[in-house]
């Protein structure tokens, strides 16, 4: 009588060899930064894993008791350094919400133009490392060239290319430009002149045009890829329960099949920005999409990967929508607002839709212009709590699959 | 459900000795409870069908404290030490925010850490927010699976975000200041 496996990790778990005990990190390429994490592995299988945090504990919290609202924000822009503009935006509604500061409707299409564009840009980013963790290196390439064009459009917002400080208390900090030239990469993969000049909603439009007829691309390098498919689609299994409990947020959440945006379900002061706007909440598992590869179960990698995909494309048409809308729109780009304004003795908390989650700040205000306490709520630290309890039994190689599904980046979960 | 309706169900189930108050006048309206109490209330706030809180945002420690003793005259609040959990709901879309405090340290003894009950074994997040917020502000949350430093490293001294934090001059042979 012949006898098959069915699974042949079982025989892992019959033959038990000595435990190890396994240092992935803190320089380790998959893990997004500085992570370590500790497997307690038997042969190939991983019994345990242990994230240690805090290599890039800079101690923002503690600054940000020091400093005013205005003042706090570059610090912002350093937590999640791959979403600048959406940390500057959640950070300057907290403000605004305690203050209760009314910014006008120009400055608040501005900032959905401008958090739009950072959403795509950081989506790109966590495409192109994943298909990197997983050994495929061109979609991390083609992911670049895009995200260049974007930071090329944001560095002539506001001069900076990563840490923007841009979105600030009242507005922002400068109007959208009426006269640019075109990025240089821009003019090279649409074949314009490069001294081209244009309005910046001009290039903006011309770079979503570009855009959205690549995004099918990606899908053929890595949604529908097989060997990706293979690696991504049946583990990391998170149910939708097990993501709430564990305080998962943003793609991860809507990845295990739960519909919640803060876009559409946040508090008003946030929902306000993007009303009168049609875009879709993309969760798992995709109704009315065709084509779901037969082995994606809910909740796994795969899932929490294609909910970032689709992101992009609502994104795109948000974009478009706001620009369609802002020259129409009344008000300034900013209302003022002074340094040294004191915080009222009150205290609010408020959440906004970064890329990565549901990023918090937590304002206690003591009469002083510096708020008592400085609280930043971080996505990424949800999500990774949940890697001990997702990485137990699986191999070893596919631990760079489930973390890296998680899209994490360690700047904004040491703070 | 409002906070005014959040608090009324918790005051029938609890009782007033231990759901100590309500602040609706805040821009995040809370309730106080008693720091012994916050084990049960938590889950009962949770399991409870009508309030449903299935979700926890965020839990932080302020520490009330005013070290200036110029700025101490004008500061509005008492000193003390408190632990804040801001709770959403899935199911029924409302929100509360929750409080707890006490004294700065425990029986006003410097040194002595504040306990506060684990919220841990209800809202899986609560064990890496509670971890945190004893690496920062010293908190002993009793019950916790596994309280140790969790951004510092484990020999760090002191926590960090007490008003009152001396800065070290040396960390192994790392000049301070």
């Amino acid at each position: 009588m012949s006898t098959t496996l069915e699974d042949p990790r079982l025989v892992e778990f019959d033959v038990r060899t000595d435990e190890m005990l396994v240092n992935m990190g803190p320089q380790h390429p998959s893990t997004h930064g500085v992570l370590r994490l500790l497997l307690r592995t038997d042969g190939e299988v991983v019994h345990e894993t242990t994230p240690h945090l805090g290599y890039l504990h800079r101690c923002a919290e503690k600054i940000g008791e020091n400093l005013t609202g205005p003042q706090w924000i570059p610090y912002t822009d350093r937590m999640d350094y791959l979403a600048g503009m959406n940390m500057n935006l959640g950070l300057a509604l907290t403000f605004e919400k305690l203050l209760k500061l009314e910014v006008p409707e120009k400055a608040m299409t501005l900032r959905v133009i401008i958090a739009e564009m950072g959403r795509i840009a950081s989506h790109l980013v966590g495409m192109g490392a994943y298909g990197l963790d997983l050994g495929t290196f061109s979609p991390f390439l083609y992911a670049f060239r895009e995200r260049e064009i974007i930071l090329d459009l944001f560095e002539e917002v506001c001069g900076a290319r990563l840490t923007y400080s841009y979105i600030t208390i009242g507005g922002a900090t400068h109007d959208l430009p009426s006269q640019i030239t075109i990025p240089p990469g821009l003019a090279s993969l649409t074949g314009k002149s490069p001294n081209l000049k244009m309005s910046w909603t001009e290039a903006c439009l011309l770079f979503l045009e570009w855009l959205e007829k690549r995004i099918f691309e990606y899908h053929t390098l890595l949604t529908r890829n097989s060997i990706f498919i293979k690696r991504t689609a049946g583990s990391g299994i998170m149910s939708g329960e097990m993501a709430i409990s564990y305080g998962c947020t943003g793609p991860v959440l809507r990845g295990s099949g739960v519909d919640f945006d803060l876009r559409r379900d946040g508090e008003p002061i946030y929902t306000r920005m993007y009303e009168g706007y049609n875009y879709d909440i993309p969760f798992a598992m995709f109704e009315g999409i065709k084509n779901i590869p037969s082995e994606v179960v809910l909740g796994d990698n795969w899932c929490r990967f294609f909910v970032r995909m689709l992101e992009v494309t609502q994104s795109i048409r948000l974009v478009r929508q706001a620009l369609d809308k802002y020259p129409k729109t009344a008000g300034t780009f900013r209302v003022p607002f002074k340094m040294s304004t004191k915080l009222p003795v009150d205290e609010c908390y408020l959440e906004t839709e970064s890329p990565r989650g549901q990023m918090g700040f937590y304002i206690v205000g003591d009469g002083q212009a510096e708020p008592l306490r400085a609280r930043a709520k971080s996505s990424c630290f949800c999500n990774l709590s949940v890697t001990g309890p997702l990485c137990e039994g699986i191999l070893i190689a596919d631990i760079p699959a489930i973390v890296g599904s998680l899209d994490i980046v360690m700047g904004e979960i040491d703070r | 459900m409002t906070i005014q309706e959040i608090y009324q169900r918790l005051v029938d189930r609890f009782g007033a000795d231990k759901i100590t108050g309500i602040n609706e006048k805040a821009t995040d309206p809370w309730i106080e409870v008693a720091p012994a109490a916050i084990g049960e209330v938590a889950q009962f706030l949770k399991g409870d069908d009508q309030l449903a809180l299935d979700s926890l945002n965020n839990l932080s420690a302020t520490d009330f404290l005013e070290t200036d003793a110029k700025l101490a005259a004008k500061f509005p609040y008492q000193p003390h030490t408190e632990v804040v959990y801001h709770l959403y709901s899935f199911r029924r879309k409302h929100r509360a925010v929750i409080k707890v405090k006490f004294d700065r340290w425990k029986n006003n003894e410097a040194g002595q850490l504040p306990e506060v009950p684990t919220v841990s074994h209800v809202w899986g997040i609560a064990d890496w927010h509670e971890r945190e917020a004893y690496d920062m502000m010293g908190i002993h949350f009793v019950g916790h699976p596994n309280l140790v430093r969790i951004l510092c490293p484990d020999d760090w001294e002191g926590y960090p975000l007490r008003k009152d934090y001396e800065f070290p001059e040396e960390y192994h042979g790392v000049r301070g200041q």
